[in-house]
């Protein structure tokens, strides 16, 4: 059985298995309407988060197959005191795959320690967000024709942004990735990320400032500064606005830039940029579906 | 118990000096009931000086808690009051509740039935990571 806890714990080669059936789910859906019917996915979200789990239940109710859960701690039997590992072995009775999010760095890790079915990273605190990763990697892939030879841009909260930190390990094991991450002082990757970045070789840089970097970057990763991931209000309001793309600042960009976010955003990206053509956050929504799809049914079936 | 001679039991050799105390506690030989003796400040030849621990009985030694603390420690087991094996410690790569994940955001903060694990990172910098949230702690 497999559990989908980091991006690294798939290799390149599954992880390009998992894209190419994802562009063959986009491609022809029709033909993936009922393959998990009679399948249940459990969405355990311990911290509110719409989207992701409405992108994983669209997922799941796309391949025929059935859905429950819980969108918030205080609708679980968290909220009485039970504790995850306990949660986790009920469910696992209950349903065939289980995405879970929570709020503490590690659940969904201490959760398949004891899980009886698969389970899915949907977000663990400022840590990992493998489908994210998933979906941002499908998008890459869709939008360059490639996932090598290439300079990524992360710009915004790279300290606690934990789709910039999975995206960084994934991106890293194709050949000819350079990283330049653009961010103010206070929200730099963490320690630990550089120093596996330098250990392997694999070239980054750390700016300040996009207008800097802008001509040389093939795909520009925007990210939003969380509210919730601050201790104190006067940090976030210092810090929010400080990164915003608007369309001056892309006017030195490569014509092919793919411009992402993991979304939602608040306003660092102008929505002035959204006809650009370079714009491809909604396709990784979209993406994001898909490739959600192909992750259930792998781990359910290829997996298992 | 003589400090210098003990028939059957260990001996914990070549402690860094001044180090005896964290091992007494971190093995808890305070629980022991049997003789022990820390011999601080000795003199060696090839650290200058080292701390000694001898237990007047032959426990089962948590050998990855000592190597964490210090892999440079012999162990010798006396049998007979001669040395009958001589074992040399090095760096575990796995620790189970040797050492407590100290992020405040890990899963571990809150779920207190979950064990404590690190994993050996980087052996060359003794930095061991948590399973759970990829913190850091380094035995330097």
């Amino acid at each position: 059985m497999r559990h989908l806890i980091d991006i690294t714990d798939f290799t390149v080669e599954e992880i390009n298995r998992i894209l190419d059936l994802g562009d063959s789910m986009i491609a022809d859906p029709a033909a993936y309407r009922t393959c998990l019917s009679g399948r249940i996915l459990a969405t355990l979200f311990f911290e509110p988060s719409t989207r992701t789990r409405l992108s994983f239940e669209s997922a799941m109710l796309s391949l025929g197959g059935s859905v429950l859960g819980f969108s918030s701690a205080d609708s679980s039997s968290a909220s009485k005191g039970e504790s995850l590992t306990d949660t986790i072995r009920t469910v696992s009775c209950y349903a065939d795959i289980i995405a879970m999010r929570h709020p503490k760095e590690g659940a969904p890790m201490a959760g398949s320690m004891k899980s009886l079915v698969p389970i899915i990273n949907a977000g663990d605190g400022g840590h990992n967000h493998p489908t994210q990763t998933l979906t941002d990697l499908m998008t890459i892939r869709r939008e360059k024709k490639r996932l090598d030879h290439m300079v990524v841009g992360l710009c915004g909260d790279l300290k606690f942004g934990r789709t910039v930190h999975s995206l960084i390990g994934a991106m890293s094991r194709y050949e000819g990735i350079s990283f330049v991450l653009i961010s103010p002082p206070e929200l730099k990757v963490p320690a630990y990320i550089t120093k596996e970045l330098a250990d392997k070789g694999i070239p980054f840089r750390e700016v300040e400032t996009m207008e800097e970097v802008m001509p040389e970057l093939d795909v520009l990763y925007m990210t939003r500064v969380q509210r919730e991931r601050f201790f104190n209000e006067a940090d976030y309001i210092r810090l929010k606005d400080t990164y915003i793309l608007d369309p001056d600042k892309l006017r030195t960009a490569k014509a092919d830039l793919s411009i992402m976010h993991p979304l939602p955003r608040v306003n660092e990206i102008s929505t002035k940029v959204d006809d650009d053509p370079r714009a491809v956050y909604f396709k990784q929504v979209r993406n994001g579906r898909f490739v959600r799809m192909a992750l259930i049914k792998t781990l359910l079936e290829d997996m298992a | 118990m003589k400090i210098d001679s003990i028939s059957r039991g260990i001996v914990l050799d070549h402690i860094q000096a001044g180090r005896s105390m964290d091992i007494y506690r971190y093995l808890h030989l305070d629980e022991l009931e049997c003789s022990v003796a820390i011999i601080r400040n000795v003199k060696s030849e090839a650290m200058g000086r080292k701390d000694i621990i001898k237990i007047d009985e032959a426990i089962d030694l948590d050998l990855n808690v000592l190597g964490y603390l210090d892999p440079g420690i012999t162990v010798n087991i006396i049998e007979n009051g001669k040395i009958a094996e001589k074992k040399h410690l090095e760096l575990p790569k796995e620790l189970v509740n040797v050492v407590r994940c100290k992020n405040p955001r890990c899963i571990t903060s809150v779920e207190g039935s979950l064990d404590h694990i690190f994993r050996l990172k980087d052996a060359a910098r003794r930095v061991y990571r948590c399973i759970y949230c990829d913190a850091e702690r380094s035995k330097g």
